[in-house]
Parts: structure tokens; sequence; C-alpha cells
């Protein structure tokens, strides 16, 4: 068995090495006929941009994309610059130089990869998904009987902060980087989905169908890993699975199966203002443009933060949508899992989380809000401020490295929940409902606890369960996304996460049950 | 200021310490030589098997002390001079008290064995001893076999951690079942089975002789008597744990056992208190032993006892008895009492449910006559400790028990339930004909 995992621990890292040298190689030749496509495509109307890309990129070719690119970005980079010159802003090109770069490369590859995509996609992807399913599933049979099996996490080095958990961080960190700053790197990485996403929405794959594809296939084989470990918890087994189906049909399937019906892309179950663009103009354009559908994404968007999300917090607690449905919580339970325990239980942590949660929250609306009066009023100031450079302040720092390279790329360091816990401002949201009006708790079961402390340290929102266990408190935190984990972990039996009526639901106590019954009256009820 | 001192920090010192802190202004002197911050023992064996860190069992981060104005002193006292109130430290550092209580926990039994003070020889009880067993059993390489010694909680929660590493382990057991002076047959032959489904060597009705050394003093196999040699490296020694109270020698203070108090927790000299695993009551409240080895146990008398420090005496009190364990893979729960057929007494009768496959069983106890509903033991099934603590209170009978046992259970969301087969099996052994009822949060929450 130990060799199958070694064997598929090989492939995988084989896999994954294809799949990282991939942004470095292939050929590029951009034919006249490209360009004029991409000039068609992208209105431009610069000549000074045309004509230089005529001279130095047009029927040369190029080895790699680190050839390519810094042609492309210094000449749109420089024609730009000579157009705000000449204040001849009509020839301004806004397309980004990055992603300038990423359409040229994506309509000018040739050579290997393009001309064997399925077999490029077995080397990658399929190599990683047959390395780490041989790594993974022997664990039915070495984890032994089931139950909670953390041995040794605290002695691997990969789950342990050691260098293999700081590579982890790198490549995360990097892929992100390259996804949001550098698309044109991901060319190559498009081309292996080509069919996958020709076959879905009819079109080519552009990066964030890469990342989208690569989001499920992680999902996937992580909730493999997920069923095996927790093999004995029901409660585990079911709730992967539902994080599993709406990202794989809600946030992948649909929004492309809409693109190729001609409706806009929409996930449904993405919840303003996690989905913070929902009110921007040109989401707001696009959907009112939609006829029907459109109208129908527009209320049920509405509705959906209104009422549906708060209603169902009420009944549920926020579990419903962070560890049930969320693509973001998804792919925390799942790739996210071997990393829960880093998560920092320290007063200051929580002190931070308060602030920068909350903070992000208030972000979010005020943008939304300025957004609104900006659409309604179409004036692009609110009180001096730009409406358009807040929003790219937000899709930058919140959307891009806040989500995206901090919430991901730390999972190795600070646990799986980065984004979730600091930055999320629907789990925000959601935690004000959590905390003052649900029939959500975690049921501290009388005087049972030990204080041994694995409900803590596993517990991936950083909330210390033990101090409310060892108290015989129920837990009320609008931070908990009720993953379940504390009352798997739990030795004694003591935690339950259930639904209950709200009286006595907040039940401070000083002296626990199996005690004198009235020293238990005169402490608690004081 | 009055200055209380507190020996030991463990849970029943420091939970004295904590609501002293909370009920008045005094100056409050907590002292240990294990550890310079309270941990939670119970949480060793995670350390070793790799769970968490040794930081985890912290239960306060290092402020909270300094904070509350709880003075942690890192000593090892060494005399207690009851006439002049005062303790002195190995280091002969003195510290004088107003008041003192002695929390000083247990440790591990020794029975006088032939080389149980060999090197690779130790219990599990404290930090250190965690300290040890890293350092004589980190690996199978260099611990080739263990051989645990006594069949009880520490014994077999140190195989489990030993086996989490691949050490190979043997098990003396002296019971001819595992812990069946605790448990019923029934559960003791399932907690058999799954030891050795964690392939350990489980050898029951056996006794260790004497431990063999090797030239350089280090253990290097145990005779029992059965006439078996068994070669190892590391033994552990886990037959029980007993009072840590061998400083008070001279110090006037009476002692049995452990230290001798009476209901309030007073020892026999004035403003000297006992409490968790060292006191031993004068009079063993209800069916618990005199001296109360258990977590829970130590927290109440440190809750109990701070009343007292406080100016409002309280005796120690306890309610319902109630425990729990996990022995391996399975956790156990036990609520009111459930002796084993050594210790039962004649009206004590089992009603006993065991899943076909599963490694889950039921045993309840009721009075024989009344049908009274005496205590429950689970194993593989979460229990709603307030709901059994009411029935009892409640003083229920069986056919209620059976009844209402939905609403007692405690597992997690869309765990398979077994009420239904358990009260089928009632039904079919007593001919009765009880109906088990939903589960009812108004009656879960009726006393709220």
């Amino acid at each position: 068995m130990q060799i199958i995992k070694k064997i598929g621990l090989f492939i995988f890292l084989i896999g994954l090495a294809i799949f990282t040298i991939l942004p470095f190689i292939g050929e590029f030749k951009v034919t006249p006929a490209t360009l004029d496509q991409i000039i068609q495509e992208k209105g431009i109307s610069s000549e000074l941009f045309i004509q230089r890309m005529e001279e130095n990129v047009v029927g040369k070719e190029f080895q790699g994309m680190l050839s390519l690119s810094p042609k492309i970005t210094q000449i749109l980079e420089e024609a730009n610059a000579q157009h705000r010159k000449d204040k001849d802003y009509k020839k301004l090109i806004y397309t980004g130089p990055h992603d300038m770069a990423a359409a040229v490369g994506k309509a000018s590859g040739s050579g290997f990869v393009l001309e064997n995509k399925g077999l490029m996609w077995f080397l990658t992807f399929g190599l990683g998904i047959l390395g780490s399913l041989l790594f993974i599933i022997p664990n039915i049979v070495l984890l032994g009987k089931k139950g909670i099996k953390n041995n040794g996490i605290y002695h691997e080095n990969a789950t342990n902060r050691g260098w293999i958990a700081w590579m982890v961080f790198v490549f995360l960190v990097s892929f992100y980087l390259v996804l949001y700053f550098r698309s044109e790197y991901a060319v190559n990485w498009t081309y292996l989905v080509d069919p996958i996403s020709e076959f879905l929405s009819g079109n080519p794959a552009g990066h964030w169908f890469v990342y989208g594809f690569m989001y499920c296939t992680v999902m996937t084989v992580m909730a493999v890993r997920m069923y095996i470990k927790y093999r004995h918890n029901m409660y585990q087994m079911v709730r992967t699975t539902s994080v599993l189906f709406f990202q794989i049909v809600f946030a992948f399937l649909i929004p492309e199966i809409m693109v190729r019906l001609q409706m806009p892309y929409y996930d449904f179950k993405n919840a303003f203002p996690l989905d913070y663009d929902f009110f921007f103009q040109w989401n707001l354009k696009s959907l009112m443009n939609s006829g029907g559908i459109g109208l129908f994404i527009l209320v049920w968007g509405i509705v959906l933060t209104l009422v549906i999300v708060p209603v169902m917090v009420y009944f549920f607690g926020k579990r419903w949508y962070c560890s049930w449905v969320c693509g973001c919580g998804g792919l925390a339970e799942t790739l996210g899992d071997p990393y829960r325990q880093h998560s920092s239980k320290s007063l200051f942590s929580w002190k931070v989380e308060r602030w920068l949660v909350h903070g992000v929250l208030v972000f979010a609306v005020a943008m939304t809000l300025m957004t609104l009066y900006s659409f309604f009023t179409d004036s692009g100031t609110v009180l001096g401020l730009k409406t358009q450079s807040v929003q790219n302040t937000y899709s930058l720092l919140i959307g891009a490295f806040f989500a995206g390279v901090i919430g991901t790329g730390f999972y190795p360091i600070f646990g799986n929940r980065v984004w979730c816990r600091f930055g999320c401002p629907l789990a925000a949201y959601l935690g004000f409902v959590q905390r003052f009006k649900s029939r959500f708790r975690i049921t501290t079961n009388g005087g049972q606890c030990i204080s041994c402390g694995n409900c803590s340290t596993y517990c991936e929102q950083g909330i210390d369960v033990r101090a409310y266990a060892q108290k015989g408190e129920n837990i009320i935190r609008s931070s908990c996304v009720g993953c379940g984990i504390c009352s798997a972990v739990c030795p004694r039996g003591v935690l339950k996460l259930e639904n209950g009526p709200l009286k006595g639901r907040i039940n401070p106590t000083e002296i626990l049950l199996g005690n004198d019954v009235d020293l238990m009256d005169l402490v608690n009820k004081k | 200021m009055e200055h209380i001192v507190i020996i030991g920090n463990g849970i029943s010192g420091i939970t004295a310490a904590r609501h002293i802190r909370k009920l008045s202004d005094k100056k409050i002197t907590i002292i240990s030589a294990e550890s310079n911050y309270f941990f939670s023992r119970t949480a060793l064996m995670y350390v070793y098997m790799g769970h968490m860190k040794f930081e985890h069992t912290q239960p306060y981060e290092n402020w909270f002390w300094k904070k509350n104005r709880l003075d942690l002193v890192n000593g090892y006292v060494s005399k207690v001079d009851t006439a002049n109130k005062k303790l002195i430290l190995k280091s002969s550092e003195e510290i004088k008290y107003d008041k003192l209580i002695i929390a000083t926990g247990s440790k591990s039994n020794k029975f006088g064995w032939p080389g149980q003070d060999l090197k690779g020889v130790q219990g599990l009880y404290s930090k250190q001893d965690l300290e040890l067993l890293e350092a004589n059993a980190p690996n199978s390489e260099v611990c080739k076999r263990a051989v645990i010694v006594g069949g009880g909680l520490i014994g077999i929660e140190l195989a489990e951690m030993l086996r989490s590493r691949e050490i190979p382990v043997t098990f003396l057991v002296r019971e001819t079942s595992f812990w069946n002076g605790v448990l019923p047959k029934g559960e003791s032959r399932m907690i058999n089975e799954h030891i050795l489904e964690h392939h350990i060597d489980l050898k029951l009705d056996t006794n260790l002789k004497e431990i063999i050394s090797d030239e350089k003093g280090w253990a290097k196999a145990v005779v029992t008597d059965k006439g078996e040699t068994i070669p190892c490296t590391v033994v552990g020694l886990t037959a029980g744990v007993t009072p840590n109270i061998d400083f008070l020698k001279g110090s006037g203070i009476e002692t049995g056992k452990g230290v001798k108090v009476n209901n309030f927790l007073e020892t026999n000299i004035a403003d000297v208190y006992a409490i968790g695993d060292c006191a031993e009551q004068h009079d063993a409240i209800g069916s618990r032993r005199p001296v109360e080895a258990v977590w829970y146990t130590g927290r109440m008398m440190g809750e109990a006892l701070a009343q007292t420090i406080c100016g409002n005496k309280r005796a120690y009190n306890p309610g319902h008895w109630f425990n729990s364990a996990k022995f391996l893979d399975i956790e156990y729960q036990t609520y009111g009492w459930v002796f084993s057929e050594k210790s039962k007494k004649d009206q004590e009768q089992h009603f006993h449910w065991r899943h076909p496959k599963e490694k889950i069983c039921v045993t309840i106890a009721f009075h024989k006559d009344t049908k009274q509903f005496l205590g429950i033991n689970t194993f593989g099934i979460r229990m709603r400790h307030e709901i059994l603590d009411r029935w009892l209170t409640e003083k229920r009978n069986m056919d209620y028990v059976m009844e209402y046992l939905k609403d007692a259970n405690f597992d997690p969301e869309f765990y398979a339930q077994y009420e239904e087969n358990i009260v089928s099996h009632y039904n079919s052994l007593y001919s009765a004909n009880i109906a088990s009822r939903k589960k009812s949060w108004k009656r879960i929450f009726s006393n709220i």
C-alpha cells in the first residue's frame, strides 16, 4: 500500500511538473490575420500600436510566452503613453497589456501542445488526478478502523508548516498571481481544456475556464480524501457531497451552459456581497439587455441576499451557505482540510478578524451604494470619489489579493479559511444573523468536556471552542461555519451542531452540570 | 490581603484559582514543578500522536495569568510548615500562606515489581512522562516492542499512542477481560475484540512478574506470571494512579491513601484544604470512591472550594455520577451507575443491546423490582447529559427511558439511529410493548 502511495505521489509530481513548465514553453506565431482579428475584437484604433505590432511581432516566431509577452505589453504601453502625451484619447487602448498579450497569445499559439490537446491534458490534469487518487485511495486500508485519524499531522512536514508546506504556499500564490495579473502565461493551460470548454459553452477556454475546471477537479479529488478520512461521520459525507454538487453544477456547469444558450454567465448560488460586482454597471446593463432571464437573475440576486440567505441562516445557521454551498468554502473544506489546524486561536487574531471582516463588509456596501448612485444618476463620482477607482481598488485588494492570493495561497500557513474568516463580506453579514437571530448552535454536552483542545485545534475558523465547552456553554459565534469537525474530533462526545429553539440557546454557565444542584443554581442564575 | 496558595496547577487547582479570582480580590499563588502553565493532562496522548502540539493542550493563553493576577511559581514544594503557615520549596525559597490548597494530583502506581525503576520503564501521567516516552519510543526502530502493564484507561491510551507510531505493543491485563471490574461483560468483550483489531497483543489474565535489565540498566524484557518472557524496549506501568502526597510527611496533615478531607474539603489542619485526585473523603459520597481521580470531579471540587474560601461555605456535593472515555476508536459514556458483574448488587439488572456488525452497544441498569432507571453505558453512541441527569433525578423507570430514548441521543446529525432497534430488543426480552417516541425539542429544553 505504501508503494502504491509513493507511485501515486511520483505520478502526481510529474503531472504537476509538466503543468508548471507549460507557461514557459510553446511557439507563438502571430499572422497578419490574427492581428486583424484582435484589432476587430478589441476595437483598436491606434495606428501606432498596429504599426509597431506589424514591425516587431507579426510574422516572427516566438519561443515561449516569456519572449512574446514583453514585446506586446511594451508596444501597448508605449502607444498609450504616446496617445496620452498627444491628448489623443480616442486612440487609447483600454485592454490591459497582459490581457492583450493573452489574447494575442491564445490566437497565435502553435506546436506540440496545440496539436496534442488530449495528450497534454492527460499529461497534466490526467496524471495529477491519477496520481492523487493513487496517493489517497490506499488510505482506506492504511487508516485502519474507521474513526478520527489525525495521527502524525503535527509530525508531517506538509501539514506542520515544514518546507513542503512552504513550497505549496509558493506554488499557490504564484498560480493566483498568474491567474489575476499575468494571464498570458496561462495560455498553454487554456489549450488543454479547449475541447471541454467548446463542448460546454461552444467557446475556446479562457484562463478563468482553466481555473473553474481545475477548481472542480481539485475539489473532487480532495472530496474523495474527505470521504475516506471521515467515512464514519455521515455529517461530513453529506456535507462534502453538497459542496461538491454546488461547485460542479452551479458554479461550473450551469454558467457555461447558459453562455451556450446566449444567456448571461451567472452562478445562481453566488450571493452579493461575496459576488461584489453584481451591481456593477456593466453587469446591470448586461442583465437588463438579456431579456426575461436577465430580469430573473436580477430579481433572484436581490432576493437571494435579502431574503433567502438570512432566512436560511435563521433556520440552519450560516453553515448552510459557508460549508454546504459556497465555492470558497468548498475548496477550503476539501483542498484545505489538511491545513485546518493552522488557524490562529489567539484573542489577538479574533480582534483582527472582527475589524477586518466587518471592515470589508462596510467597504463592499459603501462601494455598492456608490455604484448604484452613479448608475441611477449617471454621475461618475460620489462626494468627490471616483466610483470607478473605488471599484477597481476593491477588485484588486479584496477580489484578487484577499480572496484569491491570500485566501487560498495561505492555506498551508494560516489555515484553510483565511478569506472566509478575515475577509468575506457575505460571511460577516451571515455572521450577524447567526449571532443574533438563528436556531443554530453547537450544544455543549453538560459537564463531559475534559479540555483536551482537539476542538479548538481543528477549528478552521480559529474559534477557541474549548473555551466554551469547558464552561458548559453553547458555542454561538458569528464566525462559525458549521463544518462539524469540532464535534467529529471530540473524544468525549461533547459537541453537537443542532438547530433548536431560540430560548436558552445562549447559556453562559460558571458551574457545570454534574456539580451540586444548589451551587449551580446559585452561581449560574445570578 | 489574604494570600491563597495552591500547590498544583492541574484542573482542580486552576479551577479553584479562577473561581476565587471571580469572587474576590485575594492574592493567589499557584505553585507547580511540572509545567509553567496549566495544560490539559488528558490531551498529552494527542501530542505524542501528532494530533496537537503541546501548546494546544493549554486552555488559556500565557497572558491570562498575569491579567487575572494569578501568580505562577515554578517550584517543587518539599515541606509544608503548618505551624508557621509557610511552604519550603526545593530551592529553599519560602512562601507564606494564609490558606493553603493542596491539589497535587496523582502519580503512577508501582507495586514493587522487580525492575520497576529500570530505564525504559515509565508511567503515563505527567508532562515529564510524555517527554520520556518521546525519548524512549520515538519510533519502531528505537522501540522494537513495548509492554504495557495494567488494563485501565491509561493503559489503553498508551497502547493507542504507541500503535500510532507502528510500535508493536503487548498489553498485559490482570483481569480475565478488559476492565471488567468496571464494565459489564458484554461491553468488556467488545473492547477486547476492538483491541485485537488494532493489532495489539492483548494478554488477559496475565500479571507482570519482573522486568529484566540489560547490562546498562535498561529494561530488555518482561517475565509474566505465565512464565513467558517478552523482549521489549519500553515498559509502560499503567496499573492505576495514587495520590501524589509524599511531600506532606511530617506536616501534621492527616493522610490515608490521599489527603483526608471532610465534605467541605477541609483537612484536619485549619486553613489547609485538599481537592482533586489527591483528596480522600473520610466518607465516600454515594457510590463514589473516597479518592476520585477523574477530570471533572477535580473541577467540581475546585468550584465548590472557591465558594468556601470566599466566605460562602459549601460542601462538595456532586450530582449524579457520569464519565466518559475513548477506547481506541470507540467512544464511551456513562451516566448514573452501571456496575460490572463483579461489583453489582442483586437488585441491579442489566439490559444489553449490541449492534450486529458495528462496535456499538448499550447497557442500561435498572432495579429488578421497581424497574427504576439506575444508569446507562453507551459505546459508539453519544448521549445528552442533561436528559439523563434529569431522568436520574426524576427516578424514571425503564418504560419511560425506552419510550423517550430518542430525546437522549446526542450523535451528530445524519448519523444512523438505533433507538428503534434497542427498544424492539427490549420489547422482545421483557415481553413489553413500548413504542419509541419521536425526539422532541420541547421536552429536551423543557427546563429552560
